[in-house]
C-alpha cells in the first residue's frame, strides 16, 4: 500500500526560514531510517507559497491568484511517499518523526489505479498514453 | 486503545523490528532459532503487556530490552543446572556480551550477517526463501505458506529444519570475506529475485501476480541495497525489481488474466517504480565495471520502460544486452528470450530459427514457455495449423490456471 504523508507548513517555513542545524539532523536520520528499511519511495520539501500560484477555475475563465496565501497550517510545506504493508505500519513510522509543537501530520492512503474503476475510461487511458508518447519524443 | 487496535499496533511494530530484532539477538546466542524464540517471547510479553499498560514510546527498544532480559534469564538456568565448567565459562562470557550488546551500529551489520545465514547455501533454495521471508520479511508461517501455495505444516517444518542445518552447520554470524562473498551475495541475490518473481509470475495457482510477495522482495532489495551501498550488482537487482514491478498493475486484465507486455497499458506503468528504477540502474553503472545477470536484465526492462510502444522499443540494443546476458550465463531461458528479442529487431525468420535451435535443449524440457514462443513466431509467419498445435503443447505443460486459459484461448483463434 501506498501512503502520501503531508507536512503543513508553518509561519516559519512560509517565511523561506530553514531548520535549525539539530532540526536537520533529526529528520536527516530519520529519512535515512526510512529509506534503510525499504519504506520511503520519495519525499521532498516544497518552497514557500510566496513563490507559488493558485488557478480559480470558473467556467472558461482562469484567473491567476499569486502567492503567499494566508492560514500557514493548510498549507503543505513537504510530503513523503512511503510503501507499507499496512496502514497500521505506516502509522508506526510516522509517530516515529521527529515532530514537536503540537504539528498535525496527516498519512493518506494513495489511490491505486484500480480504485477508479470505470471512471477511468479506455479513451481516457488512451489520451494519457498519447500524452506519455509526446513526453518521451521530446526526451 | 482497544485490544485489537493494540494488536494492530503489535504487528505492525513487529513488521517494522522483528529483522533487527533477531538480528542482534543472534549476535549474542549465537543460534538463530534461539534467538527467534526470545523473539517471540518478547512479543508475547507485548501482547500481554501493551493493551494493559499502553504502548511503549520506543516500542523496538522495549522489544529488544525485554527479549535481552529473557535470554539473559534462560542463560542462567541452564548454567545453573548444567554446572559444566565449559559450559559456565563460555555462557559468562556470553552473559557479558549481553551487557555490550547496546551499539546500535551493531544493528545494521547484524541484519546484514543474518541475510547471509537466512540464504547460506547450505540450506535448499526453499528453506532459503521461507526463513528470509520469515525472519527478514517478518512474515507469519501462515503468510509464507499462502504465498507458495503449500501447507502451513510444511513452512514450519521448513523452517524449523533450515534452523537445525544452520546449528549443524555451524554456519557461522558474518558477513563473507572479499573471496567469498561474490558467490555469497549471489545467493542472497537469488533468494530475493525467487520471492520476487513467485509474486510476478506465480508457477501454480489460480492467481496470475500476487503483488504482496512482490512488495515483500522490493522491500528487501531495497533494504539490501542500503546495507551494501557500493555493491554494483544489488542495485542491478534493485533497478531489475522496480522496472518490473512498475509494469505490475498492467500485467492483470479486468479478469485476473494475464496480459503480455506488447498488450499492456503503458499509461498504467507506475513511473514513480520507473523512476526509481532507471535511478538504481543508474547506480549499478556507475558502481560496476561490467553489468552483472541482474544489471542486464534491468537494462532490458528499462528499454521497455522507456519505451513508448512496442514498435518503437530499442529491439537492436535489446538483443545487444541479451547477448552480453547469455554470454554471462549461458542460460537457454535467456536464449528463448534473445529470439523473441530478434524476432522484434530482424523479423520472425531469425527468430524461428533460434528458437529451433533449443528444441533439443535438455533444461528447457516441458518448459511451456518453448512451445508458446514458437508458436507466436509461427503465427507471425502465417503458420497457423502448426502455431495451435504448439499453443496447445503449452497449455499442457503450464501450471498457473489463467496463463494457461490464456494459451489455449491463443490455440482456439488459430483457426
Amino acid at each position: 500500500m501506498r501512503f502520501m504523508v503531508i507536512v503543513p507548513a508553518s509561519p516559519e517555513s512560509e517565511a523561506g526560514a530553514m531548520p535549525s542545524t539539530a532540526e536537520l539532523e533529526a529528520m536527516t536520520k530519520y529519512n535515512e531510517e526510512l529509506v534503510k528499511a525499504g519504506v520511503m519511495l520519495a519525499g521532498d520539501g516544497l518552497h514557500p507559497s510566496s513563490k507559488g500560484l493558485r488557478v480559480r477555475f470558473d467556467g472558461r475563465d482562469r484567473t491567476v491568484i499569486d502567492g503567499p496565501f494566508t492560514e500557514a497550517k493548510e498549507l503543505i510545506a513537504g510530503f513523503w511517499i512511503w510503501e507499507c504493508a499496512s496502514r497500521d505500519e505506516a502509522l508506526e513510522w510516522l509517530k516515529r518523526a521527529p515532530f514537536d509543537g503540537g504539528v498535525q501530520i496527516e498519512l493518506r492512503q494513495v489511490f491505486d489505479a484500480e480504485d477508479f474503476g470505470a471512471e477511468l475510461t479506455p479513451e481516457l487511458r488512451d489520451t494519457e498514453q498519447r500524452l506519455r508518447d509526446q513526453v518521451a519524443e521530446r526526451r | 486503545m482497544s485490544p485489537t487496535a493494540t494488536q494492530r499496533t503489535i504487528d505492525a511494530v513487529w513488521r517494522i523490528e522483528s529483522a533487527r530484532l533477531i538480528a542482534g539477538l543472534t549476535r549474542i546466542v549465537r543460534d538463530v532459532a534461539v534467538a527467534e524464540d526470545l523473539a517471540q517471547d518478547a512479543l508475547v510479553a507485548a501482547l500481554e503487556q501493551w493493551p494493559r499498560d499502553g504502548v511503549p514510546d520506543n516500542p523496538g527498544a522495549w522489544l529488544m530490552a525485554t527479549a535481552r532480559r529473557r535470554g539473559i534469564d534462560a542463560l542462567r538456568r541452564r548454567v545453573t543446572l548444567e554446572r559444566k565448567q565449559e559450559l559456565i565459562a563460555r555462557e559468562l562470557q556470553t552473559l557479558q556480551q549481553l551487557d555490550l550488546a547496546d551499539q546500535v551500529d551493531e544493528l545494521e551489520d547484524d541484519l546484514l550477517r543474518l541475510i547471509f545465514m537466512t540464504c547460506h547455501p547450505v540450506l535448499s533454495r526453499d528453506a532459503r526463501v521461507a526463513l528470509t521471508l520469515r525472519l527478514l520479511g517478518g512474515l507469519s508461517t501462515p503468510e509464507i505458506a499462502h504465498a507458495f501455495l503449500v501447507s502451513e505444516g510444511t513452512v514450519a517444518q521448513r523452517i524449523v529444519r533450515a534452523k537445525r542445518t544452520l546449528g549443524e552447520a555451524r554456519v557461522p554470524f558474518e558477513v563473507p570475506g572479499r573471496d567469498e562473498l561474490a558467490g555469497r551475495l549471489s545467493a542472497v541475490l537469488e533468494v530475493i529475485y525467487l520471492i520476487f518473481n513467485e509474486g510476478y509470475a506465480a508457477t501454480g495457482g489460480e492467481q496470475w501476480t500476487r503483488p504482496a510477495l512482490c512488495a515483500d522482495a522490493l522491500r528487501l532489495a531495497r533494504v539490501l541495497a542500503g546495507l551494501l551501498p557500493r555493491e554494483g550488482e544489488v542495485h542491478g537487482l534493485l533497478a531489475l525489481l522496480e522496472l518490473q514491478a512498475s509494469r505490475l498493475r498492467a500485467r492483470v486484465g479486468p479478469r485476473g488474466e494475464p496480459v503480455l507486455l506488447a498488450d499492456q497499458d503503458r499509461a498504467r506503468w507506475d513511473q514513480l517504480l520507473v523512476q526509481r528504477g532507471l535511478a538504481a540502474l543508474g547506480r549499478a553503472e556507475a558502481l560496476s565495471g561490467a553489468l552483472g545477470p541482474y544489471a542486464l536484465q534491468a537494462a532490458i526492462a528499462a528499454c521497455h520502460a522507456r519505451a513508448p510502444s512496442v514498435e518503437r522499443t530499442d529491439w537492436p540494443r535489446i538483443v545487444a544486452l541479451y547477448d552480453a546476458l547469455a554470454a554471462l550465463t549461458g542460460s537457454p531461458v535467456v536464449e528463448l528470450n534473445r529470439a523473441v528479442a530478434v524476432t522484434m529487431a530482424f523479423g520472425p525468420e531469425a527468430g524461428l530459427e533460434l528458437v529451433d535451435a533449443l528444441a533439443e535443449e535438455p533444461a528447457l524440457r516441458g518448459y511451456h514457455l518453448l512451445p508458446s514462443v514458437r508458436a507466436d513466431l509461427l503465427v507471425r509467419l502465417g503458420r497457423t495449423a502448426e502455431a495451435r498445435a504448439e499453443f496447445e503443447r503449452a497449455a499442457g505443460q503450464c501450471a498457473n490456471g489463467p496463463e494457461r486459459e490464456l494459451l489455449l484461448a491463443r490455440a482456439a483463434a488459430c483457426a
